[in-house]
């Protein structure tokens, strides 16, 4: 099979051109980490969407639908409707009192060593999260569409690993900036191809495709897949659903990939826009989902996508059912482009928080260091970054939903980053240590429930294959498959008793007021850099 | 990149602006307008978990053909979250003109 491969390569070559481009235009910090802050809205806003519609939106979401309908459609809204939390409360604040990353805006009223070392550790923690799922998509992926080639689940993720860390060392977020672009555009042409298929497939019947949708085939019964509860049951399923809806909701606002794009564009108005942009397009991918995954689970069928490739794979299969061998190809070129893209701008955050957080502010006490060396750190910590990713990508293995692995991230981000930005944008108390507490209970209480839930813990019977056993063998000591409905509390009640207990800090207060008129008006923000 | 201590100049009085009437008015009209939209949006997005996973029958009732509650209420949150959006770029373009007016009037 060599018409995967070929457009493997071609996208390979394009987004290669674009680095090179990029790495002509970019010199100085500014251009390295904000794109020169010269990113237009609607430019910003197809970035924001391609950073977000990651392997778990076009993957995961299609997968869950055709495996347990009604409730994997859960995800598609709660990504959505998120963007309005980063709307109303969190985009123009940021863009105006910060520079690089999230912790400028911690920073700005507080002891800038401690919080920015740990928004780093919590940007760094949510972003491998984030890009373990990716890596997983990846490597299923190839795996599944070069079979025979030779080419194995390891060395796909070593692959996507090897091309990250070259956009972002040699392009900056300019490249990443631009490779986003082009991957949304082909997504959302993609996924508007595939859902005419499946329409077509029906003779352009609605009526016909929900009446499939709710007489699906599965394990020998009929089940109407438009009905909630395939996946979130009692007893613990309804709390379930709350509780992943809030990590979606909240989480969104505190991932750092998302948030540093609002850095790359002149002002907060054009911040505003960006968001406007991208909820028209993520917005109408979701809809989308809707005829990805059902018809996935209508005209596919569970039973054979289990067989072949697993859940993950639920849209390529589509693909391959309705257009042939080469719309499959086409297909999964576009999934495996936008989880490059998504893995570039990850990397890219990651790298940003290393160099402005750490090695600038808590190594250096926040001296002015020179430009080609912060950038020279960015690069090296690319590396790290896409080294540790590769390896737990394939310590892990190709298990789990990848929409479920991206949902585990927002309910860290929604944990540990919204609680302490919300806090100290609008509360005049909020004290160093107030961030410092909340972001260590929001981070330490996430994780800590992800490893007590049953997606970890678990008995299994001797029946289950190795792959698929949970990792600790015993009961799980937190019911709840999503973390959020009490690690987001705790992220919250731990920045506060951290302030109440430390003395009012009169600097935090008095930077209070120059912050909230500089937030509210974008007196002093960040400029965009002339050409 | 410059370090936290440089970020804000020392010549602006941020102190005065903020007690400005033109500033109050600009905090209370965004707060008129953010604070009912979140409550707003946060409820109407929290009614789908819950009514999904509290009233499962009232839910699971057919209204067009096979299509649900369940399934209509979770489509129309899409077109919530773009109206709402949209209301907000109206409300955020008078914000805008009143900020403007706050920084002409603090520069000279």
């Amino acid at each position: 099979m060599s018409a995967p491969l070929t457009m493997f390569l071609v996208f390979i070559a394009i987004t290669l051109g674009i680095t090179m481009w990029a790495s002509r235009q970019s010199s100085g910090a500014s251009a390295f980490f904000a794109a020169g802050r010269r990113i237009t809205g609607w430019q910003n806003g197809i970035a924001v969407a391609g950073d977000y519609m990651s392997a778990a939106s076009f993957l995961g979401i299609a997968g869950i639908i055709a495996f347990q309908g009604y409730d994997g459609f859960m995800y598609s809204v709660g990504f959505l409707v998120a963007y309005l939390t980063v709307l109303l409360i969190v985009a123009e604040p940021l863009r105006n009192t910060g520079k690089y990353t999230m912790a400028d805006v911690l920073a700005y009223r507080l002891s800038p060593r401690p919080v920015r070392a740990m928004a780093a550790i919590s940007t760094l923690t949510v972003s491998t999260f984030y890009m373990i799922a990716q890596m997983v998509g990846a490597g299923t992926l190839v795996a599944l569409l070069l079979k025979g080639s030779g080419i194995t689940y390891n060395w796909a993720v070593t692959m996507v690993g090897i091309l990250m860390v070259a956009y972002v060392v040699f392009g900056g977020m300019l490249a990443t900036t631009w490779v986003q672009i082009v991957k949304a555009v082909l997504l959302m042409g993609g996924t508007f191809l595939l859902s005419i298929l499946v329409i077509a497939h029906f003779h352009f019947s609605l009526g016909e495709f929900f009446d499939a949708v709710s007489h699906v085939t599965d394990g020998g019964k009929v089940v109407n897949f438009l009905t909630p509860g395939l996946r979130y049951k009692p007893p613990y399923g309804a709390l379930d659903l709350i509780s992943l809806g809030l990590a979606l909701i909240l989480g969104t606002a505190g991932l750092p990939h998302i948030l540093v794009r609002f850095y790359t564009v002149p002002d907060a108005k054009t911040a505003r826009v960006s968001v406007v942009w991208a909820m028209g397009i993520i917005g109408t991918f979701y809809i989308m989902t809707t005829f990805l995954g059902f018809g996935a689970a209508t005209i596919v069928g569970k039973a054979y996508i289990a067989k072949n490739g697993g859940i993950n794979m639920s849209a390529p299969l589509l693909a391959r059912n309705l257009g042939g061998d080469m719309f499959f190809a086409f297909i999964s070129s576009i999934a495996f482009a936008t989880i490059l893209a998504v893995v570039a701008g990850l990397t890219m955050s990651a790298s940003t928080s290393f160099a402005h957080d750490v090695y600038e502010n808590v190594i250096h006490h926040g001296k002015q260091q020179s430009h080609a060396d912060c950038v020279l750190v960015a690069r090296i910590t690319a590396f790290v970054v896409g080294a540790v990713a590769i390896t737990i990508a394939i310590v892990l293995g190709p298990t789990f939903n990848v929409a479920f692995l991206v949902g585990l991230a927002f309910a860290v981000a929604a944990s540990a980053n919204l609680p302490v930005i919300m806090l100290s944008i609008f509360w005049k108390r909020f004290t160093t240590e107030g961030a410092v507490w909340g972001l260590a209970t929001g981070l330490i209480g996430s994780l800590a429930l992800i490893v007590a839930s049953p997606s970890i813990m678990g008995i299994d019977g001797p029946t289950v294959a190795l792959a698929a056993r949970h990792l600790i063998q015993a009961k799980p000591l937190f019911p709840l498959e999503n973390p959020g409905i009490v690690s987001i509390p705790l992220g919250f009640i731990g920045a506060f008793i951290g302030t109440m207990m430390s003395r009012v800090d009169d600097n935090s207060e008095a930077k209070f007021t120059e912050l909230e008129v500089r937030a509210n008006t974008g007196l002093g923000s960040e400029q965009a850099t002339a050409h | 990149m410059q370090p936290d201590s440089q970020q804000q100049s020392p010549a602006t009085d941020w102190d005065r602006i903020a007690h400005t009437d033109a500033f109050k008015d600009l905090m209370a009209a965004k707060a008129r307008f953010i604070v009912p939209a979140v409550l707003f949006f946060m409820v109407y997005y929290f009614a789908l978990p819950v009514l999904v996973g509290y009233a499962p029958d009232l839910m699971r009732r057919e209204v067009i053909g096979p299509v649900n509650i369940a399934y209509l209420f979770a489509l129309s949150q899409f077109f919530m979250a773009w109206i709402v959006a949209g209301l907000y770029m109206r409300a955020a373009s008078r914000f805008d003109d009143m900020a403007k007016k706050i920084l002409d009037r603090g520069s000279k």
